[in-house]
């Protein structure tokens, strides 16, 4: 007599994920649940859901790095879990960030001897940056106020309507006013003479932009300093100069050395600058560079003290990975002054390929200039059929995010598209992008009947027709969203 | 006729030496300018990798709370979200998600007076410093516009904690402008006691910031005598004075080991509540939370709208480019773990942690200051500081390999010196027999050594006055040597820790 054995139900832990039940639950979005689920369950659960965000690489509206060698990727995933902030426990790692800020201060021509360690510090981003300097001005700037006996409640900033938000950021928290310089439509940066004619005797600063966010230019700082020397001699205030080279500060040196906007101008105190953007890094870093001790008052600065070492440190964040500093330094000793020109006039090459592409189109116009950051930023010449909002939702069927902007005040009336040519941008891509802005053109066309070749009735009807056909049943297809076209 | 084919020198040598052959580990590495030239990135890589085999080694640092190992399936995840850029919104819309529902997830976890589907208020940031100032900014404009439209001046705020408060409160104080005011801690009291705390609060007082896990001795502060008293306080005098918890380390222990202590938002007088993803949230350094009772307590003033491709998004950080790679793997642990993992890899942090004290008093040569309940933490200090200090102590054990730091408390306190151990996931049981093992052989060795006082402190005597002004107490060599060496060990090492 055989006796069957009755078949337990095998344990949870044998089945493959997609097997498992835990693909059956939906994932929690309110509550931590109760239970533990297995790891590779967690990992492809995860894994899949972020399948749908947009492809980094593709991402043509962002400045920040997204990609780096895999020798880079050893060195960051070994440093994952070492806090930087340990300055103690993490000497070899504290030394080779002072040895990034040695580095960025000589490339920014700090007025430093032989063997001087410059003044600055590592952040998380250029945010962090500014406000650390922006701090540093307000409080020299009280300083020498209170000083003089005169009131210090109403600091206020001049900088460009263009500037980035964290200057508002900056402006909203630490109780600034901003003045901004407002644009023309014919003019997208800061300009000089408007901005020395705002000083008043509470700036703290002003602050100019190298490389500014929506079209690549750069303002004219030498001018800047110049105007502001010639009113502070006037005036006998002391207003002083930042320069915000958040994108700018890594391609000026390669490919404009000529052009003065460091710290070869007097007036300029200090300096940001994204270790995240053209320092080739991934996202997290940013630097700050004083042009001397003074420019730093010391009551900012604070003393902690570890294990008997005295550490100076002056940042908003305290506890974070240390993985960034290390890559960039990785990247300074590996490219060095010769790397990091190539890899700049690599992208200066490929945003003249991608430029002349729009130009022979005839449909746009051009509003970034050649001498700046590598992007093209570029309006439609006639906007009566379509818009540039259009052209960018267009292109997001083909897995390209360029993105769309109206500029700010005075300037409201233009809408530019903007491409940013990052490093990984090669020119087989900048080709493909040009072919895909002609297929939209085309689709657009089409769908607002606007018609070049003038057409029978009958054919621009089916025309049109056939479009929205195809136009609904991509739709479709793009709510399953694929990335990836090249 | 063999024509022998002429060997060709390679056109680049360098290509073909193995790193360690090449001439570049000859070169200094550079210091204070970038080289001219490019290198191989083989070079590079090892050239740094090898310079950095001389910093400590993460696990064995056992100063800190931060997370120092994660399972090998959050560094696929990790990996694969380096070079997102968390800011993105709009074109990683799933990661923009991922960190709602963390906030979600964690308000609940904290009780914030939510319904069930409600979104919660909060936001991830790279530590609990910037959760910090985040939450003091929001009480700052709070009080400013309530003290404008009283009428009264609003230029002199200012925020009450203890003395053990950790640094970045005095950031925040020094660097947006308000004054700070510290609750002194005593002998045998090494937290903000809540009686002197509100008798310090007046009508400049923007909140009363307490500590759920005191970096210092793990203790929890009593946060739920601090909000009665308050409220009394409140009555009494028409101020509304919040409170926020400084759950940076205590956050994630709390919920799971102590459930019924009532710390969080179940306490009418809590607004904001930050804690740190990277301590017992369990994710490698760079992300921290602070999450708000309500809309109301965070003025919409200080929420950026960031228009991007069309869609707003609501801001308000001090960082904005960062990564996403923390994000991503918090979530990884709340579902991953749930909240029995969670409870499972403190208790067991708890077990460890008294297992190591046990081991530590059975020398008999240690007071325990960390309390039992509270963050898994294991402070001690010498009961005979006269022949050796705990910073010696703190010294001997690097060379075995532990990296265990000895703090002197701040005022007024500055006289106890403190040895702390952090006991955290990937702290084992045999580590931990293993350190106490080691802290034996260390003691036991500084029997046998001379104590390191000044030889030459000549024939000092002092003079004690005591009460009828009569004696003159003459003091032995040691004890003067004894007290000039805690003189200057006060003055040079008694400072800030800072440590997290």
């Amino acid at each position: 007599m055989a006796l069957s054995k009755t078949a337990t139900e095998t344990d949870g832990s044998v089945h493959s994920t997609f097997a498992s039940r835990y693909v059956r639950a939906p994932l929690p979005k309110f509550k931590m649940a109760e239970h533990s689920i297995a790891k590779e369950a967690a990992y492809q659960m995860i894994n899949d859901e972020l399948m749908l965000d947009g492809n980094p690489r593709l991402n043509l509206a962002s400045f920040v790095t997204t990609w780096m060698e895999p020798e880079c990727d050893k060195l960051i995933m070994s440093a994952i879990n070492k806090n930087f902030v340990d300055m103690d426990e993490y000497p070899v790692t504290t030394d080779l960030q002072n040895r990034c800020v040695n580095m960025i201060a000589h490339l920014f021509n700090a007025p430093l001897q032989e063997s001087e360690p410059a003044v600055g510090v590592g952040t998380v981003g250029s945010s962090e940056a500014i406000m650390l300097a922006g701090l540093a001005f307000k409080r020299k700037w009280q300083n020498r106020r209170k000083a003089e006996g005169k009131p210090i409640d109403k600091p206020n900033i001049v900088t460009g309507a263009n500037v980035q938000v964290c200057w508002e950021k900056f402006a909203r928290y630490f109780e600034v006013e901003l003045k901004e310089v407002k644009l023309r439509e014919d003019y997208f940066v800061m300009d000089p003479e408007k901005a020395v004619e705002m000083v008043d005797e509470n700036t703290i600063c002003v602050a100019a932009i190298l490389g500014s966010t929506l079209n690549g230019e750069f303002e004219d700082v030498k001018r800047l300093n110049d105007l502001l020397i010639e009113k502070n001699n006037e005036t006998g205030w002391d207003t002083t100069i930042h320069v915000d080279a958040a994108s700018g500060g890594f391609i000026a040196p390669f490919l404009y050395p000529d052009l003065e906007w460091d710290f070869r101008l007097p007036l300029v105190k200090s300096i940001n600058v994204s270790g995240h953007k053209y320092g080739l890094v991934y996202a997290g870093i940013g630097w700050v560079i004083w042009r001397s001790k003074d420019d730093l008052p010391d009551e900012l600065i604070f003393h902690i003290n570890y294990l008997g070492a005295d550490q100076p440190t002056f940042t908003l964040n305290f506890s974070k990975g240390s993985s960034q500093v290390i890559a960039q330094y990785y990247q300074l000793i590996r490219l060095g002054y010769e790397g990091y020109r190539n890899v700049m006039e690599n992208c200066r090459d490929n945003m003249i390929v991608l430029k002349e592409g729009l130009e022979i189109t005839g449909r746009f116009n051009i509003v970034s200039k050649d001498d700046g950051l590598p992007l093209v930023a570029f309006t439609l010449k006639d906007r009566s059929h379509f818009n540039e909002f259009q052209i960018s939702d267009f292109l997001k069927r083909y897995g390209w995010i360029v993105p769309a902007y109206t500029m700010p005040p005075d300037a409201q009336s233009i809408t530019v598209i903007r491409v940013v040519i990052r490093e990984d941008f090669s020119r087989t891509l900048a080709e493909r992008l040009v072919i895909d802005i002609q297929k939209v053109l085309h689709d657009l066309d089409l769908l607002s009947g606007h018609t070049v070749v003038k057409k029978s009735e009958h054919e621009t009807q089916k025309e049109i027709t056939t479009a929205w056909r195809k136009f609904v049943a991509d739709r479709k297809k793009m709510n399953l969203k694929t990335n990836g076209v090249c | 006729m063999a024509l022998s084919p002429r060997v060709r020198e390679p056109e680049n040598r360098e290509q073909l030496c193995c790193t360690f052959a090449s001439r570049y580990v000859r070169d200094s590495v550079p210091k204070f300018t970038m080289p001219e030239k490019s290198i191989p990135k083989d070079a590079a890589y090892q050239i740094i990798n090898d310079e950095l085999m001389l910093d400590g080694a993460p696990r064995l640092n056992l100063a800190s709370f931060v997370t120092t190992w994660m399972e090998p399936e959050v560094d696929k995840l990790i990996m694969a979200s380096l070079n997102k850029n968390y800011v993105d919104m709009d074109e990683y819309p799933v990661t923009t998600e991922l960190q709602n529902r963390c906030v979600n997830m964690i308000a609940h976890l904290f009780n914030a007076p939510i319904g069930e589907d409600e979104t919660a208020v909060g936001v991830g940031t790279v530590g609990s410093s910037e959760a910090i100032m985040l939450a003091g900014l929001a009480f700052k404009r709070k009080w400013q516009i309530k003290r404008k439209s009283e009428g009264k001046p609003y230029d002199k705020p200012n925020i009450v904690t203890g003395a053990n408060v950790q640094v970045c409160w005095e950031k925040f104080a020094r660097y947006f402008e308000v004054e700070l005011k510290e609750v002194k801690l005593s002998e045998g009291c090494y937290v903000m006691d809540p009686k002197k705390a509100v008798e310090l609060v007046d009508e400049n007082t923007i909140c009363v910031a307490a500590i759920l896990g005191s970096t210092l001795t793990g203790e929890f502060e009593d946060v739920k005598l601090l909000n009665e008293l308050l409220t009394e306080k409140n009555k009494e005098t028409g101020w509304d004075t919040p409170i926020h918890v400084d759950a940076a380390s205590g956050g994630f222990i709390a919920p799971f080991l102590s459930p019924d202590l009532v710390w969080d938002f179940r306490l009418p007088l809590v607004k904001s509540i930050n804690v740190s993803g990277h301590k017992y949230g369990l994710v490698y350094p760079g992300v921290g939370w602070v999450v708000w009772r309500s809309k109301d307590d965070l003025p919409d003033d200080l929420v950026f709208h960031i228009n991007y491709l069309g869609t707003d998004q609501p801001t308000f950080t001090l960082n904005f480019s960062k990564g996403s790679s923390q994000i991503i793997a918090q979530y990884y642990q709340f579902i991953r773990l749930g909240f029995e993992g969670y409870k499972n890899i403190m208790e067991n942090c708890m077990e460890n942690a008294r297992i190591l004290k046990e081991g530590i008093e059975r020398t008999g040569r240690f007071n325990i200051l960390s309390k039992d309940v509270g963050v898994p933490v294991v402070a001690m200090s010498l009961k005979d500081s006269s022949q050796h200090t705990v910073f010696e102590i703190s010294d001997h054990l690097r060379r075995f390999g532990w990296i265990v730091p000895a703090y002197s408390m701040p005022p007024d306190v500055q006289h106890v010196a403190v040895l702390r151990v952090v006991i955290r996931e990937d702290f084992s049981r045999s580590l931990a027999e293993r350190l106490m093992s080691d802290i034996e052989k260390v003691v036991q060795l500084l029997d046998i050594l001379p104590s390191p006082l000044p030889l030459k402190a000549a024939n000092v005597s002092t003079i004690a006055n005591d009460s009828d002004h009569h004696h003159k107490v003459k003091k032995s060599e040691m004890e003067i040597q004894a007290e000039v060496l805690e003189f200057w060990k006060r003055l040079v090492d008694g400072r800030r820790t800072g440590a997290c």
